[in-house]
């Protein structure tokens, strides 16, 4: 039964022999898709090549509909799955920053890590400005510790939140990435310029 | 020299990574991340210049049992070898600087500097970046995940406009 992980599998030595696997492939992909590459990340914001958009949704909805199908044959225990905590106050102020720092620099954390491994010089100077950012946020960490904890609300979920079957909610966002797929290739005909 | 092939197609690329991140949960009951990373890169770099400011400050002391011996610092270092074996089968390993033809070098790497300080200090009040969080959150439904991943695209978007010379 699934997470193997969390039946007791195998211990923490091959977890982290698995974590560098998983990481192989993750940095794989990324590449592959371009995400190594700023210009092409950021020509995103510019309506001009919406592949992040296109990659991010697809991978969601493939992860998503996997553990869905993967529950309702019983193979994986969701229960014993990390559900990422809430914190509405700090996750939306956050995304908003961090959406700023991405049309700036060009990279998100993972995507800098590619660029590194590529030979691209602004991946390693945006790596630093981030390490440079974050001691920042350590250093104000005692005053921004009650915003840093604002909006709990546990693990919560969607179908919690909307009080909806978690089916139908996987349904409607998989009905909003094709149509999020759609408008995209319909802004790329209207808006693209020169390929990146 | 090899001429650099295309890049794949993004829904095929989508589906890559959603498997990736599916065999992470199901082999380990976790998803990806990158952010954190840096994060402890940040106090190991700290703590060479003083482990008693690392030690006082009540952030930063999260970090310090088993620094490096993390999974997702495996995870990071299959990142950088996926990334670079990726990047050698297509001939793009390529010293370079990704940039628009209307700013300097030096311009870029000014903004590159700054857009990361703004993404490190971000991704550490959200408590994840767009793998640890928008990424592996939103493959399981969490409802911070998905406030976060609209906060991120509304944000750039907003700033677009204002750094358009580096990147048009």
């Amino acid at each position: 039964m699934a997470p193997f992980y969390k039946f007791g599998l195998f211990g923490d030595q091959t977890s982290l022999v698995i974590a560098l696997l998983i990481g192989i492939s993750f940095g794989f992909w990324l590449e592959r898709g371009g995400f190594g590459y700023s210009r092409k990340l950021a020509m995103q914001f510019y309506f001009q090549d919406l592949t992040v958009l296109k990659v991010m949704f697809s991978a969601i909805i493939t992860a998503m509909l996997g553990l869905m199908y993967l529950t309702l044959f019983g193979f994986l225990d969701i229960s014993r799955v990390y559900i990422n905590p809430t914190y509405m106050g700090a996750q939306v102020v956050g995304g908003l920053v961090l959406g700023v720092g991405f049309a700036i620099g060009g990279y998100c954390p993972g995507t800098s890590v590619v660029g590194v491994a590529t030979g691209k010089i602004d991946a390693i100077v945006y790596l630093a400005g981030a390490m440079f950012g974050m001691l920042v946020f350590g250093e104000l960490f005692p005053l921004l510790k009650n915003f840093y904890n604002s909006g709990f609300m546990g693990n919560a979920t969607l179908p919690e939140f909307f009080n909806l079957p978690t089916g139908l909610i996987g349904f409607l966002v998989v009905v909003m990435a094709v149509g999020m797929f759609l408008g995209g290739e319909w802004l790329e005909r209207k808006f693209r310029k020169d390929g990146v | 020299m090899k001429t650099e092939q295309k890049y794949w197609n993004p829904y095929l690329v989508g589906v890559g990574l959603g498997l990736t991140l599916l065999a992470a949960f199901v082999v380990m009951g976790r998803g990806l991340g990158a952010s954190s990373v840096i994060m402890r890169l940040t106090v190991l770099t700290t703590g060479i210049f003083s482990t008693e400011h690392v030690q006082a400050n009540p952030y930063f002391s999260e970090y310090t049992k088993d620094l490096l011996k993390d999974w997702l610092v495996f995870e990071v270092i299959g990142v950088l070898i996926g990334g670079f074996i990726s990047g050698a089968l297509a001939g793009r390993l390529k010293k370079e600087i990704g940039k628009g033809p209307n700013i300097s070098n030096r311009g870029r790497l000014i903004y590159a500097f700054a857009g990361g300080a703004i993404m490190g200090f971000g991704a550490r009040l959200a408590r994840g970046c767009t793998s640890g969080l928008a990424l592996t959150g939103g493959a399981t439904l969490a409802l911070g995940a998905w406030a976060f991943m609209f906060a991120v695209f509304g944000g750039a978007y907003a700033t677009a406009y204002f750094v358009r010379k580096q990147w048009i």
